[in-house]
């Protein structure tokens, strides 16, 4: 049971920052950076598919990827807070793409060690693109920081509003250990340091400093959404609600 | 079965994959393209290039639909994760062909340091390497945007993976 949620927290992670990233398809300020949000997008819906396609044949009651990517309600999505943030501007889409990725790199480096090789295959594929996009968020994150007063003021603001929900990347729970005991799991909370550095190295390239430390906001592994994840799923579950087992 | 046999079948269906193109790159094949892991008499083992590319569904289908046609429809076509594909597997056929009909092929063994790009890329059109990154992602998952500032003429370029 606990293996189908963790397999699940991962898919999610990835499905709800994907479509999210999706919205940006057709509106980004250059045409470069709309091509390389919706690649961002592609990769993780795509490790979103495998990721929650091992959590319905662990679960073995016949769901698919589809079935739980459109056919759960909202307090049944495991993912983390931070992936379901609006957009706002392209800097708070690059803060929380930053903040994610380089949480993301590390999980999967040490994921794709694990003994369960379902879990380490994804794991092992997922890792090149998002090594990618820890590049490519980073990149950004010291043009906009190291920009125009303008720039940089959207950086800060953007790293302002995600910080709140980085902390949750690292809670370990039950689930989490379950999956350790089950040769699945990464122990989170010691990949805060290495974390630590990475997005303080990069915040000293773009001339930043770290938000000032706040109360963490949890809740999102329990199903304790902020009211935005909502409005995303009704508009990504749109058809498979209003004409029940449509396909291509 | 004889191992003669079983070495005509497995031929045979190597050739059928050959003329099986990219649905996204007609230019190369799946075999040039190295995304083919095994070839037996029982099945195909083919692995995608990347977990989201629209055209692993198309490829799959591709190869059924030519195997199907070529009097091969008892083998299997079964898709693997692991070990994950990477741009070392495309042929020295592929590099080729891809580098006529534009795209820079990706540099061969830099797999490592090549997530960043740093390498260098030849413009496919003029041939000079002084060229320059202009989009970390381009028309596809698998290109970058690069620009030749010899000819001025932009183009893709096959990433790194």
């Amino acid at each position: 049971m606990s293996l189908t949620i963790y397999a699940q927290r991962l898919g999610d992670d990835s499905l709800i920052l994907g479509q999210r990233l999706s919205e940006w398809c057709g509106h980004a300020p250059a045409i470069e950076v709309d091509l390389s949000l919706a690649n961002v997008a592609l990769d993780l819906i795509g490790q979103a598919s495998h990721f929650l396609g091992l959590a319905g044949a662990i679960e073995g009651k016949g769901r698919d990827a589809d079935a739980l990517a459109f056919r759960r309600d909202v307090m049944d999505f495991t993912n983390c807070l931070l992936v379901e943030q609006p957009n706002g501007d392209f800097a708070q889409t690059i803060a929380r793409q930053f903040l994610f990725s380089h949480y993301q790199v590390l999980f999967l480096e040490r994921l794709a060690a694990a003994q369960d090789e379902r879990f380490a295959a994804i794991a092992a594929k997922a890792l090149k693109e998002v090594s990618y996009h820890a590049t490519l968020a980073s990149d950004w994150v010291v043009r906009l920081g190291d920009g125009t007063d303008e720039s940089k003021a959207r950086m800060i603001a953007g790293l302002d509003w995600m910080w709140r929900f980085a902390d949750e990347l690292f809670v370990m729970d039950d689930v989490d250990a379950a999956a350790i005991t089950a040769g699945a799991g990464v122990d989170k909370a010691a990949l805060r340091p290495a974390w630590d550095q990475r997005i303080d190295a990069v915040l000293a390239d773009a001339g930043l400093v770290r938000p000032a430390a706040r109360r963490a906001t949890l809740g999102g592994r329990t199903g304790r959404h902020s009211e935005h994840l909502g409005h995303l799923l009704s508009e990504m579950q749109f058809l498979q609600r209003a004409y029940p087992g449509a396909t291509w | 079965m004889s191992v003669v046999t079983a070495l005509t079948s497995t031929e045979r269906l190597r050739a059928v994959l050959a003329s099986v193109p990219d649905p996204e790159i007609p230019a190369v094949s799946v075999l040039d393209l190295g995304i083919v892991r095994e070839i037996s008499a029982a099945r195909v083992l083919i692995t995608p290039t990347y977990t989201g590319c629209p055209a692993t569904l198309a490829i799959e289908q591709a190869i059924r639909s030519a195997l199907d046609a070529n009097g091969c429809g008892a083998v299997a076509v079964e898709t693997t994760l692991s070990p994950p594909w990477s741009t070392d597997w495309i042929s020295d056929e592929g590099r080729e062909k891809l580098r006529a009909y534009g795209i820079a092929p990706p540099p061969k063994g830099a797999n490592a340091a090549a997530l960043k790009n740093q390498t260098l890329a030849e413009c496919p059109r003029c041939g000079s390497s002084n060229t320059e990154e202009i989009s970390r992602f381009g028309s596809t998952p698998c290109k970058a945007l690069w620009r030749c500032k010899a000819c001025a003429e932009p183009f893709d370029r096959f990433k790194c993976h």
